[in-house]
């Protein structure tokens, strides 16, 4: 620990509280070695005491028999240290917003509930100071989504050491969002109001009844944008059907978000007439209907595994368990971490959780590596460490998944050695200074 | 079906209203006419008292009022002589809970609590010579805004009630309560007493002000009501004439009535009362069977309604999925309230109050004997309890002379199913309830036709259903109402039908079909059908009416036989197979006889972390006995110990959560800026599912503190999460008390969309606003100090009591300490200045999160400090939290606490704590000491918890790793040397829940498909607290306490 300090208080020592000095790294040319690591492939094998060679941003070489030319300066020496893919935050407001209550600060709601047509990525902040300290914890990639009502807009994966939303950007546009209605009843207010409860209370309106009014409504949506597609021209140029083009032609997915199995059944029924790929976000009650999802062959993103259970009567480990559940089952899914609070960089220990509650390590690693880039469509070039793939890499000092050695020395996007400064170092450095902390032999 | 039959016969009522006597006063319009009423009921059985009946009695009435009562009584001259043979009387009931002839209270628009969004209405829109808060309402009288309104006495009369207590439902001190009769007369004769009851909630009704908004500041604000109104007998000059505080003492002498509606919020009552010398009448809620024991310890009476929640249509699984095993066990169990109340031998009355409509009154009571309830104590609890309750019984709640003439003649035993009420006199009035003008059985009817005589038979079974025999059976449509009877026909059999199958008018009765004309039949009566209509004297009718070729005819219908009396074939229902109570209500709770016991406790060859100077403990023992540690060590050994082996496992001290909000009704009062005078601690939930989720994360003691919406929040509460404990046994005792205070963006309501119109807006005025309430505190310091010095105070005038200013007082004093709610360092800095000035020491910043910025000045000051580990940028003055904050603060030498501040991440205080090795790399020992001995340390509590050191408290967590390692699960988590959460334990738990739920479903879909009332499903929501000051989701069924409009 005393050795972060010290590098960090070397390398900022004139720094003050900003990131303004933490640059974007340059393209990774010519060759790199990370060398004598344990490397987490992400696709569930470990390699002992391995060798990955880096070449113009790629993975070229992964394994023990990589040899290091003798003279090479372009070096991490990782031994006794954990190699993993870059960790991949699957559902993420970063860059959309900097300060939860500060309402200028926020651009992630738009107004309106059909708005495939808007597109996150162009309002993605690359300056945002929550980036930085997300890859502090080996966060590299993020898939950036709208929210709001309904149908959101489309998502995009960005790679988070980037001048601008041009460069960040990963796969553009890839997702399409619907916030599922919830079709369920929700009480009024006063219900819970002064003492005694007054037993369940009948609610004003269906909202099943009117949830699948506004599911069916999306139907009636998407067969005219077909139909508008399948047209030669167009009198009148739509831009919400020209939004969703990618659907039918699979180049996006459909991000349903829900939880509860109603949702689930409902978003089925909407995905087969359209033959859409679909996601289901959320997935919160997921565990209940693990084999009806694998045999949909639809993939699940567990936003918050680090969440109470459903109900009172739900076992207390429930959201701890779900993940597990899914695995036994075979469906493809990733775990992400949308908490408010801490802004995602938990990512790691919500997987750690579920590796406590029924993954393997290698299983919980994939759900936030390989898993997350299969379901975002960038498995071709994200997620695992693999030959061929970009050189997304994470170094940790231990176990990545566990707090207690979960530090992350090294990391490279592209095959670039990122700056791992951010403003909590910073200050942390500016105040270890005040205090002289290192004098009194911190 | 059976238990609505009563309601059928209740279809005819028809009110001979007889006025008694004329008041002098009045200017008569014509010519008097005195009658005086004077009757003499013969031959009746007479049940006085639920403990005396008399067989062949008479009873004699005059002027509204009993004359006599008794066996072998001469019918007086002058009296009419009612022959009574066969019949019953009882008293007429009283109903003590009721808002009969009072206008429904108004509420203006707007305000009604506390509301992070809203504008605050910070005084009271009554305008006078009132008190100073708008829901206080003692100054109204009942009495004063009572009207007789028959259209309301007319169901409660058919029910079987004279006489009930009536007061405004509105506020939380109400008034008085007036007792009136239900007979439609005059208000100046119907008014038994006048001020009879004075009233209390915890409701504040149509009041828009701000404060109170919550729970334990209605409790405050009772309790400062009681001190200002002992103190206002003193006249001081510098109150003036308050109306409020006069009425609440002048109302003082009266039975004080509480509606409280909840097993908790009874006790609440209860106890304001005990403080003050009251014994309050509660009025309960649906639910008080959960804590009967409890209940029983009040001493009170209750007033004890009989709704109960409907079951809930679960057929669809994806529907019964969110519906809680509580809400499913409280359906199947809220009908043995009442029995539980007599079984427990608590005194109590039943009222009509809560339920959807009177006319429920005697299905749901039925239920309720039918779960137990008796009936000697049903017409105890509506007549003479009652009465002896409000010292009414001089005048009602018996037949005895000199009382007020209000009884029932019923023909039968009063809860014999067959049994109707027919007449309820009232002040000696007579209501007709189901006449005897009806009278089943055979009848000849002969129609005078033009061509001659027909003859039919007529088997009448109800007022609207009959059969006709001709030569065949005919279709009929038959009504009879009071004295008219209607009865029309297919003249030729529309369908053979076989014989003795029900005819088409025989629908079965419905619950409510009462004044519903007849039977649904006349779709297949021809339009020619011939219609008869006629007068009933009893046992012969007679008639007119029209053929079907239009002619007119005359007609005569003569009583031949009764019905045969058909054997009684419903059997005596069985007590119905009902599930266990748990304690607590909740899921996971314990039956009775199966709570964890304290238990001698030996954990073997364990990793023991201590947290003294031992430090880890490789292959060592630990020994917990009668509830403390006992031994730590080695090869320890007790023979009475349960062994448990802890090969390869970790044992730690229970994790203490210094900020939390978990097992209150209330979090937050933010109606004023300083509010000090409210506590948590008035307001515990000790049936709150977090409880075990924190202990199933090595939680065994939290601190739950007030919000964060004021300057000067509230008196908080240390707990053990001793799961099924009562509220008063869930606090940690020998505790010194705390109070939260709080500074920034969430006092100056920064989020309020609206604006802000509470003081203060800025950290200056926060700065201000604590100056000032320490000025003030200092000076009533003073003013007591110098009272108390005076040793001759006769002719003193005592000063007046202050909550909120003792409260402050006892910071000064140093007998409570401060949890200071900080983000930025201008606001700490700001508040160690006020406090060094004023004279005391900010105990413990909490949150803190810009603490690594003022670490040498908290230091300097004698400050604690509990924080995040890594939360950030959630508002603007959490922008420059850093997780290395904990870690600095640590290096700096303050002692660092880490808390959780949220029901979800308390499960995982133990990873919080691992992340500051990780974020600035203190010790494994030190990080862990951060959610166990040093939060023992700032709640002053660290001579009894938050180490393993003998003596202290056996409150010890058994771990299946490294409790830092995200792989660390508890396996026991013992508190007092009980084990309160045991991991295989809670799967055997967790399928006693799946399986309670099974069966709950079932019955619940059993009761659908018997044709019972049933309601769509509804999604058992709970209500989450926080401190508001930042967002979670908790999931699909948790609603946000701030979501809701407390009022």
């Amino acid at each position: 620990m005393k050795k972060i300090f010290l590098i960090l208080s070397i390398g900022f020592f004139f720094s003050v509280n900003a990131q303004e000095t933490v640059l974007p790294t340059k393209p990774h040319k010519g060759v790199s070695y990370i060398k004598n690591a344990t490397i987490h492939l992400g696709n569930g094998k470990v390699v002992e005491n391995g060798t990955i060679k880096i070449v113009d941003g790629k993975i070229a070489e992964v394994g023990t028999n990589v040899s290091v030319p003798a003279g090479t300066t372009d070096v991490v020496d990782a031994t006794g240290k954990h190699v993993y893919p870059g960790l991949i935050l699957a559902t993420s407001t970063l860059g959309l917003g900097e300060i939860n209550s500060v309402r200028a600060t926020q651009d992630s709601r738009e107004i309106g509930d059909m708005n495939p047509n808007v597109r996150a990525l162009v309002a993605y902040n690359t300056d945002s100071k929550v980036i930085n300290t997300l890859r502090s914890n080996g966060i590299l990639l993020a898939n950036i989504i709208p929210q709001g009502s309904f149908v959101t807009g489309s998502s995009s994966v960005v790679q988070l050491d980037a001048w601008n939303w041009e460069d960040a950007a990963y796969k553009t546009d890839a997702g399409i969002h619907v916030t599922m209605p919830s079709l369920m009843a929700r009480p009024g207010g006063r219900r819970f109001g002064g003492g005694g409860g007054s037993g369940p209370q009948q609610p004003a309106s269906d909202p099943v009844k009117e949830g699948l009014e506004q599911m069916e409504g999306l139907k009636s949506f998407l067969r005219e944008a077909k139909a508008y597609l399948n047209e030669a021209s167009h009198e009148e140029t739509n831009l919400k059907y020209e939004a969703v083009k990618g659907l039918f032609n699979k180049s996006q997915k459909l991000y349903m978000h829900g939880n509860t199995v109603k949702q689930i059944l409902v978003a089925l029924d909407f995905v087969k007439e359209f033959g859409l790929e679909m996601v289901l976000v959320g997935g919160s009650e997921s565990f209940q209907v693990a084999e009806l999802l694998k045999q949909h062959n639809v993939s699940v993103i567990l936003s918050q595994p680090h969440s109470l259970p459903t109900g009172e009567d739900d076992d207390v480990d429930q959201p701890y368990k779900t993940a597990a559940v899914l695995q036994k089952a075979g469906v493809l899914f990733a775990i992400s971490d949308e908490d408010g609070q801490t802004r995602g960089r938990n990512l790691s220990f919500n997987a750690g959780t579920a590796a406590a509650y029924g993954l393997t390590k290698e299983e919980a690693l994939a759900a936030i590596t390989l898993n997350a880039a299969k379901i975002m469509g960038v498995a071709d070039k994200a997620g695992s460490i693999e030959v061929g793939k970009d050189a997304n890499i994470v170094v940790s000092e231990g176990d990545i998944l566990d707090m207690r050695t979960s530090n992350v020395t090294d990391a490279f996007i592209q095959g670039r050695k990122i700056d791992l400064t951010d403003k909590h170092k910073l200050l942390n450095d500016r105040f270890q200074q005040k205090y002289e902390l290192k004098k009194k032999g911190f | 079906m059976r238990k609505n039959r009563l309601w059928l016969v209740v279809a005819i009522t028809i009110a001979y209203s007889l006025p008694l006597a004329a008041q002098p006063t009045f200017p008569e319009n014509g010519v008097a006419n005195p009658r005086h009423g004077h009757y003499a009921f013969t031959n009746a059985t007479i049940v006085k008292d639920a403990s005396t009946t008399i067989s062949n009695a008479t009873l004699v009435v005059k002027d509204g009022k009993i004359l006599a009562v008794g066996a072998n009584l001469k019918v007086p001259a002058g009296a009419v002589e009612v022959d009574c043979k066969g019949k019953f009387i009882y008293p007429s009931f009283i109903d003590i809970y009721s808002d009969y002839g009072i206008p429904a209270p108004q509420r203006a628009a707007g305000g009604g609590g506390f509301n992070f969004a809203q504008p605050a209405q910070l005084e009271t829109a009554t305008k006078g010579a009132y008190g100073w808060n708008q829901a206080i309402k003692s100054d109204v009288d009942a009495y004063k805004v009572f009207s007789v309104d028959d259209a309301k006495a007319k169901p409660l009369r058919e029910a079987g009630f004279g006489t009930v207590l009536s007061h405004v439902k509105d506020g939380i001190a109400r008034g008085t309560g007036v007792v009136v009769s239900l007979a439609n007369e005059k208000e100046h004769l119907v008014i038994i007493k006048d001020k009879a009851s004075a009233h209390y909630s915890f409701s504040k009704g149509t009041s828009t002000q701000s404060y109170p908004g919550s729970m334990m500041g209605m409790i405050a604000l009772l309790r400062q009501t009681f001190l200002d109104a002992q103190w206002y007998k003193t006249k001081p000059a510098a109150e003036g004439l308050n109306l409020s505080l006069q009425s609440w003492n002048d109302n003082q002498g009266l039975p004080q009535i509480f509606e409280a509606n909840d097993k908790w919020n009874n006790l609440r009552a209860d106890r304001i009362g005990d403080e003050f010398g009251v014994q309050y009448i509660i009025k309960s809620g649906e639910n008080e069977y959960q804590r009967i024991k409890e209940m029983k310890s009040t001493n009170a009476t209750f007033i004890v309604p009989l709704n109960y929640p409907a079951a809930q249509d679960v057929e669809d699984p994806n529907d019964a999925r969110f519906v809680s095993l509580n809400d499913m066990k409280h359906w199947e169990l809220a009908p043995a309230n009442a029995a539980a109340f007599e079984k427990a031998g608590i005194p109590f009355c039943l009222t009509t109050a809560d339920l959807r409509s009177v006319n429920q009154f005697w299905t749901n009571l039925r239920k309720a004997m039918e779960y137990g309830l008796s009936e000697n104590k049903v017409l105890d609890a509506l007549t003479k309890t009652p009465a002896m309750t409000l010292g009414i019984y001089d005048k009602v709640g018996s037949l005895d002379a000199g009382k007020w003439a209000n009884f029932l003649i019923t023909n039968g035993s009063l809860f014999d199913a067959k049994t109707a009420i027919q007449y309820n006199y009232v002040q000696g009035n007579k209501y007709v309830i189901k006449d005897d003008n009806f009278i089943a059985g055979t009848y000849n009817l002969t129609i005078n036709t033009p061509a001659g005589d027909e003859k039919y038979t007529l088997d009448v079974k109800s007022t609207n259903s009959v059969t006709m025999f001709g030569k065949d059976t005919l279709n009929t449509k038959f009504s009879q109402d009071g004295k008219v009877v209607k009865l029309s026909f297919a003249p030729k059999p529309v369908r053979q039908r076989p014989s003795g199958a029900p005819e088409g008018g025989q629908r079965p009765p419905t619950a409510g079909g009462f004044g519903r004309g007849g039977a649904g039949t006349d779709a297949t009566l021809p339009a020619n059908a011939p219609r008869l209509s006629g007068i009933s004297s009893g046992q012969e009718w007679n008639g007119t009416g029209i053929d079907s070729l239009g002619n007119p005819l005359t007609w005569t219908a003569t009583f031949v036989k009764a019905a045969e009396a058909k054997p009684d074939t419903a059997k005596k229902k069985d007590a119905p197979v009902i599930g266990k109570v748990v304690f607590p209500f909740e899921p996971f709770g314990w039956e009775e006889g199966q709570q964890p016991k304290q238990e001698t406790i030996l954990i073997k060859n364990a990793t023991v972390w201590t947290n003294e100077n031992e430090g880890v403990l490789q292959n060592s023992d630990v020994l917990i006995k009668n509830g403390k540690i006992a031994a730590v060590g080695k090869n320890l050994s007790d023979a009475s110990a349960k062994t448990i082996d802890g090969t390869g496992k970790h044992v730690t001290a229970g994790i203490i959560d210094e900020h939390s909000h978990i097992a209150a009704a209330s979090i937050n009062e933010g109606g004023q800026s300083v509010t000090s005078e409210v506590r948590i601690a008035d307001n515990l939930n000790p049936d709150d599912i977090n409880i075990y989720r924190q202990l199933s994360g090595g939680v065994t003691s939290s601190h739950i503190l007030h919000g964060s919406a004021n300057v000067i929040g509230g008196q908080t509460q240390l707990i053990k999460l001793r799961w099924g404990a009562n509220d008063d046994d869930l606090k940690f005792k020998g505790w010194p008390g705390q109070i939260k205070f709080a500074l920034g963006e969430n006092v100056k309501r920064s989020a309020a969309p609206l604006g802000n119109n509470r003081y203060p807006d800025t950290r200056m005025g926060v700065e201000q606003v604590l100056i000032d309430a320490f000025t003030r505190a200092r000076d009533y310091q003073k003013e007591w100090k110098k009272y108390n010095d005076i040793k001759d105070k006769k002719g003193i005038v005592t000063p007046r009591r202050d909550l909120e200013l003792e409260a402050l007082v006892e910071i000064l004093e140093k007998k409570r300490f401060i949890t200071c709610h900080s983000y930025v360092q201008s606001e700490i800095n700001g508040a160690m200045e006020v406090a060094n000035k004023m004279g005391y020491t900010v105990n413990t910043f909490t949150h803190i999160l810009e603490g690594y910025k003022v670490a040498d000045k908290m230091k300097k000051h004698g400050s604690f400090v509990s924080t995040f580990s890594d939360w950030w940028a959630y508002k603007m003055e959490v922008e420059d939290a850093i997780p290395y904050n904990a870690a600095i603060m640590q290096k700096v030498g303050l002692v660092v606490a880490i808390n959780s501040d949220d029901a979800e991440m308390a499960r995982r205080l133990n990873h919080e704590a691992a992340k500051i090795v990780k974020y600035g790399g203190v010790t494994e020992e030190e990080a862990l000491k951060m959610v166990t001995l040093n939060p023992a340390k700032m709640l002053h509590v660290d001579d009894k918890v938050g180490s393993l050191k003998i003596g202290k408290d056996g409150d010890v967590v058994m771990w299946s790793d490294h409790p830092l390692a995200i792989y660390a699960k508890p396996l026991y988590t013992i508190v007092d040397g009980t084990i309160y959460f045991d991991r295989q334990k809670d799967e055997q738990l967790q399928k006693q829940v799946d399986e309670e739920r099974l069966r709950l479903v079932r019955k619940m879909n059993g009761e659908k498909r018997s044709g019972g009332p049933t309601i769509p499903a509804m999604p058992s929501y709970q209500i989450m607290h926080s401190c508001s000051d930042h967002g979670h989701s908790h999931g699909l069924l948790v609603i946000d306490a701030d979501e809701i409009n407390n009022d």
